[in-house]
């Protein structure tokens, strides 16, 4: 190509993506920068925000955890094990991907809210939050373990069974390691998708201050009702969270995979 | 007898593995078990490990039987063809581990682990990732790995089949001695049939899933016992639906009743060996010379010679098996 | 194996109750009082004008996304430049945002008290609580899918079909539209797939910059908000909004079976 022509397409890229994100972004930071340190602060420790902050970490964690196992799980079924159905059963993976956050809400809701069939109601409590939190990073880990449990030499396994390891043992010491990259970027993924979850938690959840309200929520009830240099603070608060959590689950994850890959 | 194994079968989906197979190897012996590729032969050594179980048949190792005895618990050693190195650890927790499982102490480890790592000449790369290794080194990695617990068995898939044709022999070769100094009962599968030759005492030759012929590599040699075994240990020329030995065609210069009329071809100079491949009707043979045979002949591409077999086998169309050299 | 059972046991009980459940219950929910009922619920006008909504906004966000998601997927692989993992990084953060945050920092350039607010104001341009902020909304959270997807295969097909094309005499646009888009062409599909999936089911972003009107400028997601949550003018039963999900969820399945049939074709051709 031209070197004008690739010039001319960096000018668009550069352009385009200087209107669509970096603007934004830049007059977020700098309303939440023009607030000043004492209003950021202020507003970080106002109790209701930290009972805030402190449910959507902690049950951002207690999903991911949950999800990094049976994501395994899942992924370890749907690639050693075979059964009818387990077309379809992938698929229903993908679900919560494709489906709108809100309708994920909506659906969870109808089962396990006040009309429940099975009379499972958790609508306004925070087991409902972790359940929304639940269905939409649902497939974050099993799929980037998958592919990597696809690609796997069994004859590890196999070496370590005859020299005498039981399977958990093999689990443990051989599968795992090798499959610890992929899952801590999956879960590191998840983790920042759940900080910053909202249509699914709004359906769901009382958004009662203090008791299930998470931070996502509090920043949309702030700009509603005026206070606007509040929510640019919480939401810089919450980016900054959630680029630190991809970081280090980032750096976790090659730390594993350096010298080992082949 | 170290192992038995009596009447194995086994199928995957339509193909038979195995076609009830029965074996037995000698204490201390190193046997290969021989043959081309769908030969049965990696299933048979996995059913001997427990890494298959077979549909009939059982298999004793030393007296004991194993037949449905996880592969954890048969005491065997195992060497895989692409060395299923612990991608994760160092070579030295790669060899370690089957101690580690057994949850040996510490010191009792360590000793152990440069013991052998200096018995496979890898006591510099004790902390290195197998991804430092060459392939070579991998394999003597794999075997220090499999003898650190001490097996009754040492079971090899093919080890040598990733490698180049010098590191082979060189590990070949080595294999070998290591073999001479610590006398494990030894089952090595190959499908090249100058390794079986160079370093087993015995040969066991599989083809189609069952055994063709059992034997020290002489007796292979001289008294195939089919045409199979006689075309895949070593080269058989068809001439007149006999099989020859290219050492035991002669090459007349004057015509004979009763001798062969065929065209030279090609006459090849291979260093210690001087291959002549002549035409006879639509076949090629293979006839090997020795110089001063050739010196006397002066063959020349196109010449009409006549041949004498000198030594040859004939089978029973019974026999006559496919020969996939 | 007992393990295997067990495991196959755990994996597919967690998959019923999280989401197989509620899905088949839903449906059965919607579909119990009969088709009249979801008819009904479907040709609402509301419920009409909010889908027609949805669907404008999300064909505008793909239209975009696609034609500048190939140019920066072309300009990171064939043409870097210094900083050009910084502009990596740029594409990819919609990704790690909150959509509330999204809404809020377009309200902050966009709003009467925003960066551009006075400009706007003063020439009467509505972006914010109009439509407009809705398009951009929802291009910002999904501005990451077309080039994620179209950069691996632009990788993978490389530069050699179009010098053979170059040396053949045609031109850089005949090029690009006869031998480049042809070669990305399973990339871009989808992307598009995934932004149209996604732009259907935005929710927080507009939320915050949309005027929220029942029935006039609302999206399907928000619609079902507003149902759910009481806030409509007049009574609108639960059901409504449980048929309207299930409308997005039908599009989002039809999204998954595209997907995994273009997966399916991408591995048949290589």
């Amino acid at each position: 190509m031209a070197p004008s022509g690739a010039i001319l397409m960096r000018g668009i890229s550069l352009a385009f993506l200087s209107i669509m994100v970096l603007l934004p972004i830049a007059a977020l930071v700098a309303n939440a920068r023009q607030a000043g340190w004492s209003e950021f602060w202020q507003t970080l420790s106002y109790a209701p925000d930290v009972s805030a902050i402190e449910l959507t970490v902690g049950a951002s964690a207690i999903v991911v955890a949950i999800n990094i196992v049976f994501g395994t799980i899942l992924a370890w079924v749907l690639v050693r094990d075979d059964f009818p159905g387990k077309g379809i059963v992938n698929a229903v993976v993908d679900l919560p991907f494709a489906l709108p956050t809100v309708v994920a809400g909506v659906v969870l809701l109808t089962l396990y809210g006040p009309d429940s069939p099975v009379h499972v109601d958790v609508y306004g409590t925070r087991i409902a939050i972790g359940l929304a939190l639940l269905f939409v990073t649902l497939p974050f880990v099993a799929r980037a373990v998958q592919p990597v449990l696809i690609s796997m030499d069994r004859d590890m396994e196999e070496a370590a069974a005859v020299l005498g390891a039981r399977p958990l043992s093999i689990f443990v010491r051989i599968v795992l390691p090798n499959l610890a990259p992929a899952l801590l970027s999956g879960a590191g993924l998840a983790f920042a998708r759940a900080l910053g979850e909202f249509g699914s938690v709004v359906i769901l959840s009382s958004n009662i201050p203090n008791k299930t309200q998470v931070v996502s929520l509090v920043i949309e009830g702030d700009i509603s009702s005026g206070y606007v240099s509040q929510a640019a603070c919480l939401s810089v608060f919450l980016l900054a969270l959630s680029l630190t959590v991809l970081i280090v689950f980032g750096w976790l994850s090659h730390r594993w995979s350096g010298s080992h890959a082949d | 007898m170290s192992i038995s194994v009596q009447g194995v079968s086994k199928r995957f989906k339509d193909f038979h593995a195995l076609d009830d197979v029965s074996i037995e190897i000698d204490d201390g012996s190193l046997t290969a078990i021989l043959g081309p590729s769908g030969s049965g032969k990696s299933t048979l050594l996995r059913v001997i490990a427990g890494l298959e179980r077979p549909d009939s048949g059982r298999v004793y190792i030393f007296g004991k039987d194993m037949t449905n005895l996880s592969p954890q618990k048969r005491g065997v050693g195992f060497v895989f063809q692409h060395y299923a190195a612990f991608k994760h650890m160092t070579v030295r927790d790669n060899v370690a581990f089957g101690l580690t499982v057994r949850r040996r102490p510490k010191a009792e480890i360590r000793a152990k682990v440069d013991e052998l790592l200096e018995l496979v000449q890898l006591q510099g790369f004790a902390d290195r990732y197998p991804s430092q290794l060459s392939g070579g080194q991998r394999q003597r990695m794999g075997l220090a790995r499999a003898l650190a617990v001490e097996p009754s068995v040492m079971l090899l898939d093919e080890p040598f089949g990733a490698l180049d044709a010098r590191v082979r022999q060189e590990l070949r070769a080595w294999l070998r001695r290591l073999h001479d100094e610590v006398h494990v009962t030894t089952i090595l599968v190959t499908h090249d049939q100058e390794e079986a030759m160079e370093i087993s005492d015995r040969v066991i030759v599989m083809n189609h899933g069952r055994v063709e012929q059992i034997g020290d590599p002489r007796t292979l040699y001289d008294h195939p016992a089919s045409e199979f075994v006689m075309a895949f240990v070593g080269h058989a020329n068809r001439v007149d639906g006999r099989l020859v030995r290219p050492h035991d065609v002669g090459i007349r210069l004057d015509p004979d009743p009763g001798l062969i009329t065929a065209t030279v071809h090609r006459v090849m100079y291979l260093g210690f060996e001087i291959r002549a491949e002549l035409s006879v009707g639509e076949d090629r043979i293979r006839v090997q010379l020795t110089r001063d045979q050739a010196n006397e002949l002066s063959l020349v591409t196109g010449q009409t010679v006549y041949l004498e077999l000198e030594a040859h086998q004939m089978f029973e169309p019974a026999e006559l098996v496919a020969a996939a050299s | 194996m007992r393990t295997r059972l067990s495991l196959r046991f755990l994996a597919l009980g967690y998959l019923s109750i999280l989401v197989v459940f509620p899905v088949v219950w839903i449906l059965w929910e919607s579909f119990g009082n009969g088709l009249g009922q979801v008819a009904g619920a479907v040709t609402n006008p509301d419920s009409v004008h909010a889908l027609y909504l949805s669907v404008l906004i999300a064909v505008i966000a793909v239209a975009v996304n696609t034609v500048f998601g190939v140019i920066i997927a072309l300009v990171i692989v064939r043409h870097p430049f210094r900083g050009v993992s910084l502009m990596n990084a740029f594409v990819d953060l919609p990704l790690g945002l909150s959509p509330v945050v999204v809404g809020l920092s377009l309200l902050l350039v966009y709003g009467v008290y925003g960066w551009f607010g006075g400009w706007l104001q003063a020439r009467g341009i509505m972006v914010i609580f109009a439509l407009p902020s809705m398009i951009l909304a929802t291009t910002f959270v999904t501005l990451p899918f077309v080039v994620r997807e179209v950069v691996p295969v632009v990788r993978e097909v490389g530069t050699q079909q179009e010098e053979a094309a170059r040396t053949l005499g045609a031109s850089s646009f005949e090029t690009f539209r006869r031998i480049t888009l042809p070669a990305i062409s399973a990339g871009v599909i989808y992307g598009v797939v995934l932004t149209m999936a996604r732009a259907l089911g935005e929710f927080g972003a507009v939320t915050v910059v949309s005027s929220n009107v029942f029935g006039k400028s609302q999206t399907l997601t928000l619609y079902i908000d507003a149902i759910i949550s009481g806030n409509t003018p007049n009574y609108t039963p639960v059901y409504v909004a449980y048929i309207a999900a299930i409308e997005l969820g039908i599009l989002a399945v039809a999204t998954l079976v595209l997907m995994s049939w273009i997966r399916k074709r991408g591995a048949e051709r290589a």
